[in-house]
């Protein structure tokens, strides 16, 4: 089977449609006068996302209110998202969440999936966020009888933005809602993507699968989640190459730009290639998924490997090639380093990625 | 070049035509070469007449698959690939109807190898730089041409080779210079094997005393050569971008396949570098396999330019964990004798071969560094470095 690496028409609208609203209303000044205030979600801002453009339904069916789409218009609205540093909670909400719902498959989770879709809910994973695909999953959380849950989750992400909370525990899935919840505030690396622990005292949930589903469902999102996660970090590792490729030419020093210093456009050409690349394995990633190819763990694998390094790599130049300017507060690289280096832990490390390589493709390990 | 109405289904039907009338299984190779050329199934995008049907490049393909599931034989792209790859475009794009008639047909079926004579002591990079001269004898016709060229692949098995000169030394290094067909069995051209790394002889060094070209064997105008050799040098880059490999094709697959057959050879440090490799060497298939189906939509992208920066990173550092995997086979080498190799075999050969012959890739057919440039400027549109040689006479230059 030959996946489809290109973009159609409608994921070019899709794109162009976000694109504008984030030039609008997310610029990096913006993100950055959020994030200070230490509540970086512009509400308003994820409502027209939302609804306006209809970005929480993409993955949810169209009965059940949502758009319909497929992974592959998923992994469009994330390059953008990606390429704004936007503090929104697309990945938690309408991509790990939604997912987590869609494995349940009962009449509560698709009450659920309705309201996410229509955007009155934002829901989150109380999930640490660098929890991977093919990793054991945690068994932090127990239910004491009757759906009251207890036990404290660290590290998730977008929490504070969530009404609700899906919780698993040691008896299957629980919608919690945020509100009886405890959530104490981390300092993050990344200002753009908000953790908090997650600490229930017999908190009262609703039940949404039985364990083996539960785990099912969930194994699965975190699978969706890190394949699309490749997709922020090419949207991202782009808007650094452009910026950097704008400002060295802009730049002079020694009576030249500095882009036409050739130990620059070396190592700018060579981010080119590397990010060109990294979208080869982005959009394989999302169409393995979108199309329920055998082989979509693998590609997902293989786009993790790769594309958390480029994105990082990729900031770590637009910091250095700006010089002082890029190490200010003013100046947003330091928004795209932080949001790189932290989605490179998310949804599992390169090395965690490389090992799922290792067995699908048959290499083991000594 | 126009558009067509050929479409897949008529291909194959002329496929269908093709081998009924020639089995290959009863038919003389080069016989089936010649019927498969004339019926303008060698490559479909060229004229009628010239090996083609005027049809979209794309659909190769399509011809390439179902005459190599029927068992057909193949033109034996290694052998000739300066010819196919370089040679036939530039002639397509500048030759006269004659040279193309006289050309195109042999070259593809690969009764006449072509070589590159471009490269020259003084002048590789910087080929414009070029000091091999040609003087017109008006009164015969001709062109009197001498100077050296060097590592000319094939020269020694050479028919034809593809030739540029200087014609007026008073011009600006890139305006001076005129493109030919060189006769490599005329009086005055010498070839000396020139031993590489490997210890085969695949390039060669080119004496040129003397040579006369007929003006009929001149390509393009006089004093136009840069441009017409500039359509050599983008083809020679961009010859990658059709190609399909299998996920694990390439120098990957022989390495992969030691790790798996030999857990003796397994380090926890060697494995880490497989996987890194083993992942770049997917994405850079399916980087590929996106420039091909950008192409397919006619949006092409200019991957293109970065495919051979990848490629020859990867073929080094691949080649080069295999032979360290290999332990103690790794310090052996299979043969140093001095062959006179026909094409570049990657596969026929082991580890410690396939670890020096990708050293060539960063070099041949343009350098990574200089490569990098390119994709600097062009893509980038990053600024050029300034430079003093552009509007001196090519006389008066530094050398
Ligand atoms: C296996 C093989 C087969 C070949 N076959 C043929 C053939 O069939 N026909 C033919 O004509 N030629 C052939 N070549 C020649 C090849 O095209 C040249 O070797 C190549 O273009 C480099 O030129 P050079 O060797 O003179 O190196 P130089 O130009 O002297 O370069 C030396 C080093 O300086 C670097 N450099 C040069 N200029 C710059 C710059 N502006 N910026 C940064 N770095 C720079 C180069 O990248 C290189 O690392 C072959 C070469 C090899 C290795």
């Amino acid at each position: 089977m030959t996946l489809d690496l290109l973009y159609a028409e409608t994921e070019e609208e899709l794109r162009s449609a976000v694109r504008s609203l984030l030039a609008d209303r997310c610029d990096s000044a913006t993100v950055l006068a959020r994030a200070e205030t230490g509540h970086p979600h512009d509400p308003a801002l994820w409502e027209t996302l939302a609804t306006g453009i209809g970005a929480a339904g993409l993955l949810v069916p169209e009965k059940l209110g949502g758009q319909g789409a497929s992974h592959r218009e998923a992994a469009v609205v994330l390059e953008e998202l990606g390429r704004a540093v936007a503090p929104v909670p697309f990945l938690t909400s309408s991509v790990l969440a939604t997912e987590i719902l869609l494995g349940c498959d009962t009449p509560e989770s698709a009450e659920l999936l309705r309201e996410l879709a229509s955007g009155s809910r934002i829901c989150a994973p109380a999930l640490p966020l660098t929890l991977a695909p093919g990793a054991p999953l945690p068994a932090a959380l127990r239910d004491s009888g009757e759906g009251t849950l207890s036990g404290s989750v660290t590290s998730v992400a977008d929490a504070v933005a969530a009404d609700v909370l899906l919780v698993l525990a040691d008896t299957g899935l629980y919608a919690v809602p945020a509100a009886s919840a405890e959530l104490t505030a981390q300092v993050p690396l990344d200002l753009t993507r908000p953790l908090a622990t997650v600490t229930l005292r017999e908190a009262a949930g609703i039940r949404l699968a039985d364990p083996a589903t539960a785990r099912a469902a969930v194994a699965g999102a975190l699978l969706t989640g890190a394949g699309l996660l490749a997709s922020e970090q090419l949207g991202l590792a782009e808007w650094c190459l452009t910026e950097t490729v704008r400002h060295v030419r802009g730049r002079h020093q020694f009576n030249r730009p500095v882009g036409s210093f050739q130990a620059l456009k070396h190592r700018l050409a060579r981010l080119w290639l590397d990010v060109a690349s990294a979208r080869a394995a982005a959009r394989a990633a999302a169409d393995a998924l979108a199309t329920g190819a055998p082989d979509a763990p693998l590609t997902v694998a293989v786009a993790q490997a790769y594309c958390s390094g480029v994105a990082v790599r990729a900031a770590e130049e637009c910091v250095q090639l700006h010089g002082g300017i890029g190490m200010t507060w003013e100046h947003p690289a330091h928004l795209y380093l932080k949001r790189a280096k932290a989605d490179s832990l998310a949804l599992g490390t390169t090395g965690h990625h490389r090992g799922l390589v290792a067995d699908f493709a048959e290499l083991p390990a000594p | 070049m126009t558009r067509s109405t050929v479409t897949a289904e008529e291909l194959s039907n002329r496929v269908r035509d093709l081998l009924a009338a020639h089995p290959p299984a009863t038919t003389d190779r080069t016989d089936f070469l010649r019927a498969r050329f004339d019926a303008g199934l060698a490559w479909v995008h060229y004229p009628e007449g010239l090996g083609g049907l005027g049809a979209p490049r794309t659909l190769q393909a399509v011809v390439d698959a179902e005459l190599e599931a029927a068992g057909a034989p193949d033109n034996d792209p290694r052998r000739i690939g300066i010819g196919l790859g370089m040679a036939a475009p530039t002639i397509l794009a500048y030759g006269t109807e004659e040279q193309k008639r006289r050309f195109l047909r042999p070259l593809w079926i690969g009764e006449e190898v072509w070589c590159q004579l471009f490269s020259e002591p003084g002048a590789g990079s910087d080929l414009a730089a070029l000091a091999t001269r040609a003087v017109l004898d008006e009164a015969a016709g001709e062109w009197v041409v001498d100077g050296q060229k060097v590592w000319t692949s094939s020269a020694h098995t050479a028919r034809w080779g593809i030739l540029i000169a200087r014609t007026d030394p008073a011009l600006p290094k890139h305006q001076g210079i005129t493109y030919f067909l060189c006769d490599m069995h005329a009086p005055g051209v010498e070839v000396r094997p020139l031993r590489q790394i490997t210890g085969e002889a695949e390039f060669n060094e080119v004496f040129l005393t003397g040579v006369r070209i007929p003006d009929a064997q001149r390509l393009g105008a006089v004093g136009e050569g840069w441009a017409v050799a500039r359509t050599t040098l983008m083809n020679e880059r961009v010859s990658i971008g059709g190609m399909r490999i299998p996920r694990e094709g390439g120098m990957i697959a022989p390495v992969a396949a030691t790790w798996r057959e030999r857990p003796e050879l397994r380090t926890h440090a060697l494995h880490q570098r497989l996987l890194e490799l083993w992942v770049e060497a997917e994405v850079a298939r399916l980087t590929g396999e996106r420039l091909r189906q950008q192409l397919v939509a006619g949006q092409p992208g200019p991957e293109g330019s970065g495919m051979k920066l990848t490629f020859a990173r990867l073929n080094q550092e691949i080649s080069g964990l295999e032979v360290e995997l290999l332990a103690e086979e790794g310090l052996a080498y299979d043969d140093w004798t001095m062959r006179r190799p026909e094409g570049v075999d990657f596969t026929g050969r082991e580890a410690g071969y396939r670890y020096l012959r990708a050293k060539g890739n960063s070099i041949e057919g343009g350098t990574s560094e200089i490569l990098l440039n390119i994709v600097a400027e062009r893509v980038l549109g990053l600024p050029p470095e300034p430079r003093d040689d552009k509007d001196l006479p090519w006389k008066d230059l530094a050398r």
